[in-house]
C-alpha cells in the first residue's frame, strides 16, 4: 500500500516517517526505524496493556492505535523515561527496589501507566491506584509490589513537594 | 499490521460525509477499539476504512442555549467522565463511562462508537436510553434528529443511512433537570470486562422527597439491544418512596426483559440480576435524589 | 554474606528500561513470517487440502500441509530424556497432522513475506474433512463406544496408576466409623504468561538455530532433533529473557515445526509467533480433573481409611501426561495420613480438547482444592475447629516416605499454620462470623498443602554449572537452569558469591542459554532451580575456589589449606590477614610465564534427593449472596521453603502464586462449545484473568527451617504458592454462607446455582 508521510514527536524528538498505513503504532515503534523494544506485544487487541504508550499525556494501547494517527502527536515510551545519562527515574528505581519486576514483560506497560498516574499529581488511595492500573495485566507479581512501588513514588513526590 | 485495503482520513465532517458517499462500503473508524479488533479477527479483514479519528471538531461536551446537553460523538470515555457539564447534570453517565474496559480503552473508546456499534452491553447506551437521549445525524441531505431508541434498530444495527455520520448526542433539559441516577455494571471481574448485565436507573422525586414523580429504568444485555423497562417505570411512577415500591418496580422489570442463555451466563442468572440490580440502582438513585430509604 | 539478603535482581535495570531482550527483540535481520492453519473440527481426518488459491497470493513463499511433512512422531514433554525406552514420554505428536484430534489442531503452515499475506493465504486454503464424533469429558471418554483418539490407548486411557497402603476394604469394616464421600471438579485453565509463545528459526553453517521463548532449551534441542529425525548436534536452541512460562514453556511447542520450516526456505529466518488466541488453544493448559474422595473416620475426627479416584483430562496429546495426576495422588497419601489404609486409583484420559501439560504446581492445585474442601466439610460436620481437625490427621514431624526418601524434619505445617492464624486473627474472626444472616456475609477459611522439590526419583535430576574467572576476580556463571522471571539468575549469583567468597556484584550470570555454549541442565520446572541448580553451583564454586587458592598459595609461597577467600580477598585463615585480591590471583595466573592457567570450573551434580515443601493459606471473604459475588478481604500464604536466598524475591514469588490461585478459585476457566468442541473464551477479554482491582493485599510469610538435603538449605518455592489460596477461599465461603462449593472456579454462575439450591436465593 502507498506510504503515507507522518510527522510526530517521539520522546522529545521530532520525526517524519513514510509509513505503511496498515501499521499499528506498536509496529511503528518496534520496527526498524525506532526499535523501541519496550513496547511489548501480548494480545494485540488492547486487553493486556503490555504495549502501553503515552500520547499527548494519555495512555493508549499502541496495538490498537493506527500509526497514521500519530501524525501531529507527542508520543512517549519507556525508552524516553530513563534519564539521558542512563540513571533511573524515581519510579523505575522504585520498581527495582520493591521487586515489582519478575519476567519483566508487562513492566514497560505498567511503568507508562504509572507515569500517567503520577503526572496527575494527586494522592490516590490504593483502590484508585488499582483502578488506574487496571488496564495492564501481569501474571507474575499478583500486582502487590507494583502497587507498592507506585504508591511509594507517589508519596515521595507529593511529600517532597510539601517540603518546598 | 492490519489487513486494510484502503484508509481515507476525513478532514472535516463534510469531508467525512463526502467520503461516505464516495465509498459506500467503507467502515467508519473512530477510535478503533472495535473496528481494528474485527479486522484482526478476520470479520472485517481487507476492509476499506474512513477514519474520523482526527476530527477534533467532533470532540467535547457543551450546552445549547435551550439547556440541551450536546455530547460530540468522538468524546472519549475518560473525557466524558471528567467533563464538568456532565458531572453537574448527568453524573451517572460519567460513572457509566468510567466502567468501560480499563484506562487505556477509556482514552481511545468514544461514546459515539459505543452507541453506534449497536451492542447491547455498551455501558453508556443504557444510561443514555434512560435519559431519553437523541442523536443528530449529518448526511449529504443535511441534519436529522431522532431518538436513541429509533437509532438503535437491532442487535449490531443502527439507523445510519448512506453518507450519514453521527455528529451529536443530545439530552434535553427537561430530561435531566431534577433527575438523579445510578448505573450498575455487573461483570465477572472489576475491570477489563463487558457487562453480564447493566442497569441504569434515574428518578425525579417530589419536592418533599416522598413520591416518585418520574422513574426511568434501562438495561443492557437484558435484550438484543439496550432497552427501557416501561413496566418497571409504571410500577414506581407516582408511588411513594418505600421498599414496597422498590420491590414492585424490580418485579415489574422482569416483564420487559428477554435475556438468553449463552455460555456467558444463563437466562435465570440474568433474571436474578435484573431484579437485584433494579432494586439496588433504584435505592441508590433515591439516596442521591435526597430521598429517605 | 550474599545469601539470605534481598539484593536487587541482576536483570532489574535492563527490565526497567525496556532493554531486556525477549524472543521478538532478538533477531535483527529480515525475516519471513509463518502462520499455522488450525483445524475447525474437533475430531476427524483431513481428506484434502487445496492450496491453489493461496499459492497465487503475492508474497506467499511456501505452503506446507500435513501431507508433506515427515510423518514420524515425537514426544513434547519437557521431561529429561530417559535412555530406558520404558520411561520415555509418549511420542504422539507430528509437525502437522491429517488426523485432527482437537479444534485447533495443526494441519498446514504458510510462510510469507509478512503477516498480512500469511493471514490472507490461510484464509484462502480450502480443507475437506471427514468428521468423527468427539468427546470432551474424561469419564465419558473412558466408556466403551466413546470416540477413540489414539490407536494404542484403549478407551482413551493414556495411563492408570494407583496404590494401596494397608488394606482399605478391611479397614472400612471397623465398627463405629463415619463415612463422607463426595465428587469434586476443577477446570481447564491456562498459564497466561504475558509473552505469547514464539520463536525464530534459521540455519547457520548447515545447522538449525531456534531462538525461542522456552523454559527448557536443552530439552527443546533434543525434541527438535527427534521431530526432524536429525542428529541432536545439528540443532542449537537459544533462550533469551522470557515473558513468563509457568510450565507452558516446559514443553516443546512450535520449535520443531519452525525448525522444519526454515529448512524449506533454504535456512532463511522464519518467525513463528503465536497469537494470544493460539497460545490459549494450541499450546498447553492445566489438566481439568474430577475426583471422588471417600473418607472413613472416627467420631473424634481421626482418619482411618481414605480412597481417591481421579480422572485427568489430558486433551488431544500426551504432553506431560500421567505424571500430573500421579503427583496429585502422592499428595493424597502424604498431606494427610490414615490410621489404617489409603487407596488411590487415578486415570489420565485423552479427550478432544487442547493438550494439557505442565502448569505451576503440577496437579497439586487440583488435588488440594478437592482434598481441602473434603476435609473442611468433615470438620464442619463434626463441629470441630478446622485447624485442630487438620492437626489430628496431617503429616507429622518425622514422617518418612520410602519411595522418595523424603523426611519431614520439622513441624513445618504446624508452624506455618500458627503464623497464618495469627495474621488473620483466625479464632476471633471465626467466632464473630458464626450464625450470620442477611444478604452480605463474611467468613474465614484455611487450607494446607503438600509439595515436593524437583523430580527425583521419578526422573533424572542433574545440573551442570560452569564458572569462568576474569582477570578482575569476577566470574561468569553459566548453568542450564533458566531465568523465567522468578529471579533464578539473582539467586544463582548470590549462591556462587557466597561459596567462592566474592562479592555478589562480582558474579555475572550469563542469562541467555545457548545449547552450543551453556552446560547441560534441563531447565526451569519442578521448583528445582535453587535446589538442584544450587547443588551444581556449590560444587563448581568449590572447585573454582580450590583452584584460586592453589594459585594463590603458589604466588604467596604457602599452602592452599591455610588460605581462604573472603569478600574477594585471599586471606590467611589463622590471622585473617589479606594477602591479595582474587583479581590479583586471576591476573597472575592467566599471564604467568611459567604456570599460565585460565581458572575455570565446570561440573555436573547428580541430585538423589527430594524435599517436602509445605505451608498454608488463610482467607477472609465477604459474600454478596444475591449477586453471587465474593470479595477477598484478607489473604495470606505461609511457606516453609527452607532458607530464603533472597527474602524479597521469595515474597514476590509467593504473591504471584497467590494471584494464580485466586484466579483458579474464583475466575478462570476455559470453556468449549459442547456442540463443536470450539474454544469459547480463549482470549484475555473472555478468559477472566483477575485484574489489579480483583486482588486484595497479598500477605506472604515464611517459616525458615534449614533443609538438610539442600546445598543452601532451600527447597521448592516456585510452584507451591499457587496451591492453597483457592481452597482457603472456598472454605471461607463455606463459613460465611454454610454452602460448600465442590467445583472451581467459584464464579457467580456457580454460586448463584448453589445458593439457589440451598435456598439462600429464592
Amino acid at each position: 500500500m502507498e506510504k503515507v508521510k507522518i510527522s510526530y514527536n517521539l520522546n522529545g524528538r521530532d520525526y517524519e516517517s513514510y509509513i505503511d498505513p496498515r501499521l499499528s503504532l506498536t509496529d511503528l515503534l518496534r520496527g526498524d526505524e525506532h526499535k523501541h523494544t519496550s513496547v511489548k506485544k501480548g494480545c494485540e487487541v488492547g486487553e493486556c496493556g503490555a504495549c502501553t504508550v503515552i500520547i499527548d499525556g494519555e495512555t493508549y494501547n499502541s496495538c490498537i492505535y493506527l500509526a497514521i494517527w500519530a501524525d501531529g502527536k507527542h508520543i512517549r515510551t519507556l525508552e524516553g523515561l530513563t534519564n539521558p545519562d542512563g540513571t533511573l527515574t524515581d519510579l523505575q528505581q522504585a520498581f527495582v527496589d520493591e521487586a515489582a519486576i519478575q519476567c519483566g514483560f508487562c513492566t514497560p506497560g505498567f511503568l507508562m501507566s504509572s507515569v500517567a498516574l503520577l503526572e496527575k499529581n494527586r494522592r490516590f488511595s490504593d483502590d484508585e491506584i488499582r483502578k488506574l492500573l487496571s488496564g495492564n495485566m501481569c501474571r507474575c507479581t499478583g500486582y502487590e509490589n507494583i502497587i507498592r512501588a507506585v504508591r511509594k513514588t507517589m508519596e515521595n513526590r507529593l511529600d517532597g513537594k510539601k517540603e518546598e | 499490521m492490519y489487513d486494510i485495503s484502503a484508509i481515507y482520513e476525513a478532514k472535516s465532517v463534510s469531508d467525512a460525509v463526502s467520503l461516505r458517499v464516495e465509498h459506500p462500503d467503507a467502515v467508519i473508524i473512530a477510535g478503533g477499539s472495535d473496528v481494528l479488533i474485527k479486522i484482526r479477527e478476520g470479520k472485517l479483514s481487507g476492509a476499506e476504512l474512513i477514519s474520523i479519528y482526527k476530527l477534533d471538531e467532533l470532540r467535547g461536551v457543551s450546552m445549547d442555549d435551550d439547556g440541551t446537553i450536546r455530547i460530540l460523538p468522538l468524546t472519549s470515555f475518560s473525557h466524558i467522565t471528567a467533563n464538568p457539564i456532565l458531572r453537574e447534570h448527568m453524573l451517572v453517565l460519567c460513572e457509566a463511562a468510567d466502567k468501560v474496559g480499563g484506562p487505556q480503552i477509556r482514552n481511545i473508546g468514544t461514546i459515539g462508537g459505543n452507541i453506534s456499534n449497536g451492542v447491547t452491553s455498551a455501558d453508556t447506551a443504557s444510561t443514555l436510553h434512560a435519559w431519553d437521549a437523541e442523536v443528530e445525524l449529518t448526511g449529504p441531505d443535511g441534519v436529522r434528529r431522532i431518538t436513541l431508541r429509533e437509532y438503535q434498530v437491532g442487535a449490531g444495527r443502527v439507523d445510519l443511512r448512506p453518507g450519514e455520520l453521527l455528529t451529536a448526542i443530545l439530552i434535553k433539559k427537561e430530561n435531566y433537570e431534577g433527575y438523579f441516577g445510578h448505573y450498575i455494571k455487573y461483570s465477572m471481574r472489576s475491570a477489563m470486562d463487558i457487562a453480564t448485565l447493566g442497569c441504569s436507573v434515574n428518578v425525579k422525586l417530589s419536592a418533599d422527597k416522598t413520591v416518585f414523580e418520574d422513574v426511568r429504568v434501562a438495561f443492557g444485555v437484558a435484550a438484543p439491544t439496550a432497552i427501557r423497562s416501561h413496566s418497571a417505570e409504571l410500577a414506581a411512577k407516582g408511588k411513594p418512596v418505600c421498599e414496597e415500591t422498590f420491590m414492585a418496580c424490580a418485579d415489574a422489570a422482569l416483564n420487559d426483559v428477554t435475556p438468553r442463555t449463552s455460555w456467558r451466563a444463563t437466562k435465570e442468572f440474568r433474571l436474578q440480576l435484573v431484579h437485584e440490580l433494579t432494586l439496588r440502582a433504584l435505592r441508590e438513585s433515591v439516596r442521591l435524589a435526597g430521598g429517605v430509604l | 554474606m550474599s545469601i539470605g539478603k534481598s539484593v536487587k535482581r541482576v536483570d532489574a535495570y535492563d527490565k526497567v528500561t525496556g532493554r531486556a531482550r525477549y524472543t521478538d527483540d532478538f533477531y535483527e535481520k529480515k525475516y519471513l513470517v509463518a502462520k499455522i492453519l488450525h483445524s475447525t473440527i474437533a475430531n476427524g481426518r483431513v481428506i484434502r487440502i487445496d492450496t491453489s488459491e493461496a499459492e497465487k497470493i503475492d508474497g506467499v513463499v511456501k505452503i506446507v500441509t500435513c501431507f508433506d511433512v515427515p510423518q514420524n512422531k515425537f514426544p513434547t514433554a519437557g521431561h529429561p530424556w530417559s535412555t530406558d525406552p520404558a520411561h520415555q514420554d509418549v511420542a504422539d505428536k507430528q509437525l502437522l497432522t491429517s488426523r485432527v484430534r482437537y479444534y485447533g489442531d495443526d494441519i498446514a503452515a504458510v510462510i510469507a513475506v509478512d503477516e498480512v499475506v500469511a493471514k490472507r493465504a490461510l484464509a484462502a486454503i480450502k480443507v475437506e474433512y471427514e468428521e468423527y464424533p468427539f468427546v470432551l469429558d474424561p469419564i465419558e471418554a473412558m466408556q466403551e463406544g466413546a470416540p477413540q483418539l489414539h490407536e494404542n490407548f484403549k478407551n482413551n486411557i493414556l495411563a492408570h496408576s494407583g496404590y494401596e497402603n494397608g488394606n482399605y476394604e478391611e479397614a472400612i469394616k471397623q465398627e463405629g466409623l463415619l463415612c463422607y464421600d463426595k465428587w469434586y471438579s476443577v477446570p481447564t485453565v491456562q498459564h497466561c504468561h504475558i509473552e505469547n509463545a514464539g520463536s525464530y528459526a534459521y540455519m547457520e553453517n548447515g545447522r538449525i538455530v531456534v531462538v525461542s521463548s522456552t523454559q527448557i532449551p536443552h530439552i527443546v534441542r533434543r525434541v527438535v532433533a527427534q521431530a526432524l529425525d536429525i542428529p541432536w548436534g545439528n540443532v542449537r536452541i537459544i533462550k533469551p529473557y522470557i515473558g513468563g512460562g509457568f510450565g507452558n514453556k516446559q514443553d516443546a511447542l512450535y520449535e520443531p515445526l519452525n525448525a522444519y520450516l526454515t529448512t524449506l526456505v533454504g535456512g532463511r529466518c522464519v518467525k513463528l509467533e503465536l497469537t494470544r488466541e493460539e497460545t490459549f488453544t494450541c499450546t498447553r493448559v492445566r489438566h481439568a480433573m474430577r475426583f471422588h474422595i471417600t473418607t472413613y473416620y472416627r467420631p473424634d475426627g481421626r482418619f482411618v481409611a481414605r480412597r481417591l479416584e481421579g480422572f485427568s483430562c489430558q486433551g488431544a496429546y500426551a504432553s506431560h501426561g500421567h505424571g500430573v495426576i500421579a503427583k496429585a495422588s502422592s499428595a493424597f497419601a502424604q498431606l494427610y495420613n490414615d490410621e489404617l489404609a489409603t487407596k488411590a486409583d487415578v486415570y489420565t484420559v485423552f479427550t478432544n480438547k487442547p493438550a494439557a501439560g505442565a502448569m505451576r504446581a503440577y496437579g497439586i492445585p487440583q488435588i488440594t482444592f478437592a482434598m481441602e474442601s473434603h476435609v473442611e466439610d468433615i470438620a464442619k460436620s463434626l463441629g470441630m475447629d478446622p485447624v485442630e481437625f487438620r492437626r489430628i490427621n496431617m503429616m507429622k514431624e518425622g514422617f518418612y516416605d520410602a519411595f522418595s526418601k523424603n523426611r519431614n524434619y520439622y513441624d513445618s505445617l504446624g508452624e506455618c499454620i500458627k503464623k497464618g492464624a495469627a495474621y488473620i486473627d483466625f479464632e476471633k474472626k471465626r467466632k464473630e462470623y458464626t450464625n450470620q444472616t442477611g444478604d452480605i456475609r463474611r467468613g474465614i477459611g484455611m487450607s494446607i498443602f503438600w509439595y515436593n522439590t524437583a523430580v527425583w526419583p521419578i526422573s533424572l535430576e542433574a545440573s551442570s554449572c560452569r564458572l569462568v574467572l576474569n582477570q578482575d576476580g569476577s566470574v561468569q556463571l553459566q548453568i542450564g537452569e533458566t531465568e523465567i522471571g522468578q529471579g533464578a539468575d539473582t539467586a544463582f549469583a548470590q549462591m556462587a558469591a557466597y561459596t567462592i567468597g566474592i562479592p555478589f556484584e562480582s558474579v555475572h550470570v550469563v542469562s541467555t542459554q545457548d545449547t552450543d555454549i551453556t552446560p547441560f541442565g534441563t531447565g526451569a520446572y519442578a521448583s528445582r532451580q535453587t535446589y538442584v541448580g544450587g547443588m551444581a553451583i556449590r560444587q563448581s564454586a568449590e572447585l573454582l575456589k580450590d583452584k584460586i587458592l592453589k594459585q594463590a598459595a603458589r604466588i604467596a609461597n604457602t599452602e592452599a589449606d591455610l588460605l581462604d577467600i573472603e569478600n574477594g580477598n585471599i586471606v590467611r585463615q589463622d590471622t585473617g590477614e589479606k594477602l591479595m585480591t582474587v583479581g590479583d590471583v586471576a591476573t597472575e595466573a592467566l599471564y604467568s610465564m611459567t604456570n599460565a592457567e585460565h581458572i575455570t570450573a565446570e561440573s555436573t551434580h547428580q541430585c538423589t534427593s527430594n524435599a517436602f515443601s509445605m505451608g498454608c493459606a488463610f482467607a477472609e471473604v465477604e459474600v454478596d449472596i444475591p449477586l453471587g459475588k465474593v470479595k477477598i478481604l484478607k489473604l495470606i500464604n505461609v511457606h516453609d521453603a527452607g532458607m530464603l536466598i533472597n527474602p524479597q524475591l521469595a515474597e514476590a514469588q509467593v504473591h504471584g502464586g497467590m494471584s494464580m490461585s485466586i484466579g483458579y478459585g474464583l475466575y478462570e476457566t476455559l470453556q468449549y462449545d459442547q456442540n463443536t468442541g470450539k474454544p469459547l473464551n480463549g482470549n484475555l477479554l473472555d478468559y477472566k484473568l483477575p485484574t489489579t482491582m480483583d486482588h486484595p493485599h497479598l500477605e506472604a510469610q515464611f517459616v525458615e527451617f534449614y533443609e538438610p538435603t539442600s546445598a543452601y538449605g532451600t527447597k521448592a518455592l516456585g510452584e507451591p504458592p499457587a496451591v492453597p489460596a483457592a481452597p482457603a477461599i472456598r472454605n471461607a465461603i463455606l463459613q460465611a454462607t454454610g454452602v460448600g462449593i465442590d467445583e472451581a472456579p467459584m464464579t457467580p454462575h456457580v454460586l448463584f446455582k448453589r445458593f439457589s439450591e440451598e435456598g439462600l436465593i429464592k
